[in-house]
């Protein structure tokens, strides 16, 4: 059995009271930092102007199905990503990853060149936290028609 | 000294011996069942063909770094209050295991990433938390070997354990909490798992056997950790002497 003496007491409160300490210190800095934290603003956030212009930043969303526009000569890319509420344009000039397609997330790194149009320098594909083998993907497909729901 | 402490070292120390030394070979063979289950039966990913196997390793061994260092932060706190010897050197010894599986989890993360994402690295919340878990694994290390006293390193070390404690919901929650690279979680959450349960059973069984990976390896430290504090003792002499 556990003995609680007055001495162990002493020391559970002292290290709780350091413990809180030092919670609430990391908890307030992450408050204060968390718009820094931001790793990407989503479509919406670029809308309502919560994102800085001609600057640096990272934007993610899903590209927007039948969007997708090759160049014939280059690598040029232009494509539509959504958050299912706003619409951004994006242009791009490079190989995209192999999980790129209409439909599936992607985070890019690039500038905002005004409210609606990005210039991606960086395009990443973002996977998401579904697994499935090819069989049960198609009977999904078949039976809602999208595979990603969100 | 209180007796009692001795004689529950001496009595770990001198009934683990073959456990520790049958556990190894258990989980040797339980890993290859896993890798086995995940490489050849499980089926493979509608959208990423085969490279998501690599979960089977990086998923279990990203629980265990945290699950290793809840163990390392709350024996410490023991430790701290109640001075139980058994406790410092669990406490301390999670601290290398906690810091192979961190190692593991960031880097079959990039290798998954590169083909995945088109990257290795992104400084986003989770990746970047994960990465700060290894730095807290390396202090409490880097601490603990710079202070002859081991008994007062200990303490030192717990406190540095129960304060890192907080980065632990940080990087559970850091998936829900920003917007980040890394994907959501597919298992730990209310809702029904999202992996196929083809997928998802090799993951729990991969899961299970890290966990009694782990059990092997902290009984074998814990072990080296009693000898070390023990060589010069009476009843450790006699034993070995055998």
């Amino acid at each position: 059995m556990i003995k609680i003496t007055k001495t162990n007491r002493k020391r559970i409160v002292k290290i709780s009271i350091f413990f809180f300490a030092i919670s609430s210190f990391s908890a307030l800095l992450i408050y204060a930092f968390s718009k820094n934290m931001v790793y990407f603003y989503t479509p919406t956030q670029i809308i309502e102007k919560e994102a800085p212009m001609n600057s640096f930043i990272r934007i993610g969303g899903m590209v927007k199905e039948n969007s997708l526009v090759k160049s014939n000569d280059s690598l040029k890319v232009s494509f539509k990503i959504h958050d299912l509420e706003q619409v951004i344009n994006i242009t791009y000039d490079g190989i995209l990853p192999d999980l790129f397609a209409e439909g599936q997330g992607v985070v890019m790194t690039g500038t905002l060149i005004n409210e609606d149009t990005f210039i991606a320098d960086e395009v990443l594909a973002k996977h998401d936290e579904n697994y499935m083998p090819p069989e049960v993907a198609d009977m999904m497909k078949e039976k809602n028609g999208v595979l990603y729901k969100k | 000294m209180n007796i009692s402490k001795i004689a529950n070292l001496k009595f770990f120390y001198t009934n683990t011996r073959k456990i520790s030394y049958y556990m190894s070979f258990f989980v040797m063979i339980l890993f290859i069942i896993g890798i086995y289950w995940g490489l050849f039966i499980a089926p493979e990913d509608y959208l990423q063909g085969d490279s998501y196997r690599i979960m089977y390793m990086h998923v279990p061994a990203a629980w265990l770094s945290l699950q290793t260092y809840m163990v390392m932060a709350i024996t410490g706190f023991i430790a701290l209050v109640w001075k139980i010897k058994i406790m410092e050197i669990i406490s301390i010894q999670c601290a290398p295991i906690g810091a192979l599986f961190t190692i593991i989890a960031l880097v079959t993360g990039m290798v998954w990433g590169k083909p995945t994402w088109g990257t290795y690295w992104v400084w986003d919340a989770r990746l970047t938390s994960e990465l700060i878990l290894l730095f807290l694994y390396i202090g409490v290390m880097v601490l603990y070997a710079s202070i002859n006293d081991k008994r007062q390193a200990v303490k030192i070390t717990s406190l540095l354990a129960i304060i890192g404690l907080i980065n632990i919901p940080i990087i559970h929650y850091s998936v829900e909490w920003w917007n980040t690279l890394h994907q959501g979680p597919t298992v730990t959450k209310f809702d029904k798992p999202s992996a196929h349960t083809t997928m998802l059973y090799p993951l729990l069984y991969m899961f299970i056997v890290f966990n009694i990976y782990f059990i092997t390896v902290i009984i074998k430290r814990v072990r080296l950790g009693i000898y070390a504090r023990e060589k010069n003792s009476k009843w450790m002499e006699e034993y070995t002497d055998d």
